[in-house]
């Protein structure tokens, strides 16, 4: 804000103030005559409607006035008139850092504490799950349920079946990195509907056995080899699932299938090192692995 | 009776009745978003019933087709008694009346479709907005030009009231709905980033301040003084309230942005004028109460009074509620809970609606030629469902909205939140159940108020009024 806006807003603000002021003063200046309170003969509208003059009550007045008095100070000791911080240089800003700092000094001693444990020994600390599910239910409920059992396209995170890997480091990872997986659009790629069809059917077919018979079976061998593996037990590194095991992320309905093979999906776990650092990621990794354990 | 020496109630008679019109669909729109938010499904994945499409259908309507209905009836009427003469411009205060029902219509139409600017309480699009400014300059055309040709010397403290209302709503009207338009249906406002954060709500905190706390003070400066057959309590009263009211009203609109991007300084002053603010609107209520000085006794007996003196009492209440809700660290605490929601309905049913309510069961019978309403008893039940259903509502909406507050900054010893949103989400649903409950309570009482106004005005052939002669 340059000084042009600054004093516009000063100007303004203490003009408004003084006006109110003003305002008090004159309409006070003589209290009312006793004359003044009975009804003038001015004063009277549709036959019946008229005025009296009683003067201001004074507790209202007095109200009025406090209000004023307040306000002055507040705007001298907190920023408001234009570029002027206020005697007590607050800002929400500066707020936010002490708050931050504060709580930090007070809890970082105890994250600290658990943040130099092995997830393998946290898990045996009931305090320590205690506050994962506290970080869980805040930060990861919202996706994978309060129970963590998953919702479609987020994972179960209490079965041993794992997109991205199911060790601590691996967990640990997830949850400060965050992950991105990316199931490609192909449906360009298929000739007919009918092979499309045969493809939909195949994948939905694949936890009973691959089906070797089939022409799709040619076609899974040069399209989805790369990620989901030869054997179709995917592939942690990219987050491609297992298709062989009966746990589908998008559902097992061929339409949900047809779906995920034309149009592509993309599965995204955001990053949350930088909302809870390494110490609470630790803490949330013991808790998240305890589930399956 | 030539018609320049009679008073133009017509149309009076028709906003009066589309009033209750209006308040009826709104608030059964009211009633079915209450509802949703305990049972989501009920939008049955319908996009034009679903909340976000039907929530500000509900207060457009109740806003501007109920309340500006009202104020537009209202201030036809009262112009024209207390300057003792004809409306001006018959064919243009009769377009005021066709237009704004249009502008009404396609807001019931577009906001369904989920066409809309996305700014609360100024959703419509660029074509409606433009009849809205042009409906609203052929009101304050007509309105000041009444005015204009009074027959008494002093312009009467409704009038001064109705008048800032008039003019003011056309200004943040325009310059919070400058926009470039794309497609007839789609715009873009001129303003970005916070800068248009903070023009949306000085709109949207004085379309709080001058449509629905000015203009019902216009309304109430008259009717309570008819009612009460008393005179206004305090004319110098009534001069301090009105300037410091309208002058710092103005500046409030920055307490609905605390802890935003907003500077901090703009924060700091719109908290200053809303603390400041808390007497110049007391000042209203004040003068509304006493009065009644000396018709106390008319309580017993007159419903419609009880309305107005109830409807004071929650004018008073929240507007000691706002001013603390803008308190920075009360406002940590509110902010975006049912605890706003509460404060806005003790306002817009409390105040606003039993105001106009009172005020309607006062006019009517005027309009008509009638003595008083079909059924004073009625008036009463309506009376007692209205007061009921408020304060069910505002209640429900102060503990689950404190609590909701309370239980999203709770922290446990660990420094970790000690409750998850569901939790708090999951607390709220009896809450939701009152409100529905009172909703429906107040709703009920409107259905009542239509049989007493049709048994009232059935088979009446209204004849003109003679314009009264001043004193």
């Amino acid at each position: 804000m340059n000084s042009l806006w600054s004093w516009w807003v000063i100007i303004g603000t203490v003009v408004s103030i003084i006006a109110c002021v003003w305002l008090i003063v004159f309409t006070n200046r003589q209290r009312a005559s006793k004359e003044e309170i009975v009804e003038s003969e001015a004063h009277v509208w549709d036959e019946d409607i008229r005025e009296l003059n009683n003067p201001l009550p004074m507790w209202w007045l007095w109200l009025f006035i406090l209000t004023i008095i307040w306000s002055v100070g507040y705007l001298i000791y907190y920023p408001g008139l234009g570029t002027f911080s206020g005697t007590s240089e607050w800002s929400q800003e500066g707020q936010y850092d002490a708050e931050v700092a504060a709580a930090e000094a007070r809890y970082g001693p105890i994250f600290a504490k658990y943040g130099a444990m092995e997830v393998t020994d946290l898990v045996n600390d009931p305090d320590a799950l205690s506050i994962g599910a506290s970080l869980f239910a805040n930060y990861c409920s919202q996706c994978h349920g309060s129970g963590a059992l998953g919702a479609r396209g987020f994972p179960n995170l209490t079965d041993d079946d794992w997109l991205y890997g199911g060790s601590p480091a691996q967990i640990e990872q997830s949850i400060m990195s965050g992950r991105t997986g990316i199931m490609p659009p192909l449906g360009a790629v298929f000739a007919s509907d009918e092979a499309l069809n045969e493809m939909v059917s195949y994948v939905q077919a694949m936890p009973d056995g691959m089906d070797t018979s089939s022409p799709a079976h040619t076609q899974y061998m040069t399209l989805c080899i790369a990620c989901h593996g030869a054997d179709g037990s995917g592939m942690q590194a990219l987050g491609a699932p297992n298709l062989t095991d009966d746990i589908w992320l998008y559902s097992s309905s061929p339409q949900q299938i047809r779906k995920t093979i034309v149009e592509g999906r993309t599965g995204a776990m955001p990053a949350h090192g930088h909302l809870i650092g390494p110490d609470r990621a630790r803490v949330l990794a013991a808790y998240v692995y305890s589930l399956s354990q | 009776m030539d018609t320049q020496s009679s008073y133009n109630d017509k149309v009076v008679r028709q906003f009066t009745l589309v009033t209750i019109l209006w308040g009826i669909v709104g608030m059964l729109v009211g009633i079915i978003i209450a509802a949703e938010l305990i049972w989501p499904n009920l939008s049955m994945n319908i996009s034009w019933l679903s909340f976000g499409r039907l929530r500000p259908l509900h207060t457009n309507a109740v806003i501007f087709a109920f309340g500006g209905s009202a104020l537009m009836g209202t201030s036809y009427y009262v112009v024209q008694r207390t300057c003792h003469v004809r409306l001006a411009f018959d064919k243009l205060a009769a377009f005021t009346f066709w237009g704004w029902q249009a502008v009404i219509v396609l807001a019931a139409i577009t906001l369904p479709l989920g066409i809309t600017q996305s700014k609360e309480y100024a959703e419509l699009e660029w074509p409606i907005d433009l009849l809205i400014a042009v409906v609203w300059v052929s009101y304050a055309i007509v309105f000041l030009t009444t005015i204009g040709r009074r027959k008494v010397k002093h312009i009467y403290v409704a009038n001064w009231f109705y008048a800032a209302f008039i003019i003011t709503i056309a200004v943040l009207h325009i310059f919070n709905n400058l926009a470039i338009p794309v497609t007839l249906f789609k715009s873009y406002s001129i303003y970005t980033g916070i800068v248009d954060g903070m023009m949306q709500w000085w709109y949207g905190h004085n379309a709080v301040g001058f449509f629905l706390t000015a203009g019902f003070l216009g309304m109430m400066y008259y009717f309570v003084p008819k009612q009460a057959k008393r005179p206004i309590y305090s004319y110098r009263l009534s001069v301090v309230h009105f300037w410091s009211l309208i002058a710092i009203y103005m500046w409030a609109g920055p307490h609905h942005l605390h802890y935003t991007s907003l500077p901090n300084w703009a924060q700091s002053i719109g908290m200053v004028f809303s603390i400041i603010l808390l007497a110049p609107s007391w000042g209203g209520m004040i003068n509304g109460i006493m009065t009644l000085t000396g018709a106390w006794h008319k309580l017993r007996t007159d419903p419609i009074l009880k309305f107005m003196i109830v409807s004071l009492s929650f004018y008073g209440m929240s507007t000691f509620e706002g001013p603390m809700m803008a308190i920075k660290t009360v406002n940590a605490l509110s902010h975006y809970t049912d605890w706003t929601i509460g404060h806005v309905h003790s306002g817009a049913l409390g105040w606003v609606a039993m105001m106009t309510i009172g005020s309607l069961y006062c006019l009517i019978p005027r309009l008509y030629n009638k003595e008083g309403m079909y059924s004073t008893k009625l008036i009463d039940v309506h009376f007692w469902t209205s007061t009921i259903g408020v304060v069910l509502y505002a209640v429900s909406m102060w503990i689950s909205g404190i609590t909701q507050g309370l239980m999203w900054r709770a922290m446990n010893d660990d420094g970790t939140l000690t409750y998850s949103f569901i939790e708090s989400l999951k607390f709220t649903y009896p809450y939701y159940g009152i409100r529905l409950l009172g909703g429906i309570v107040f709703f009920s009482g409107m259905l009542v108020m239509v049989y007493n106004v049709y048994m009232t005005i059935r088979q009446v052939k209204p004849q003109p009024v003679a314009v009264i002669q001043p004193a």
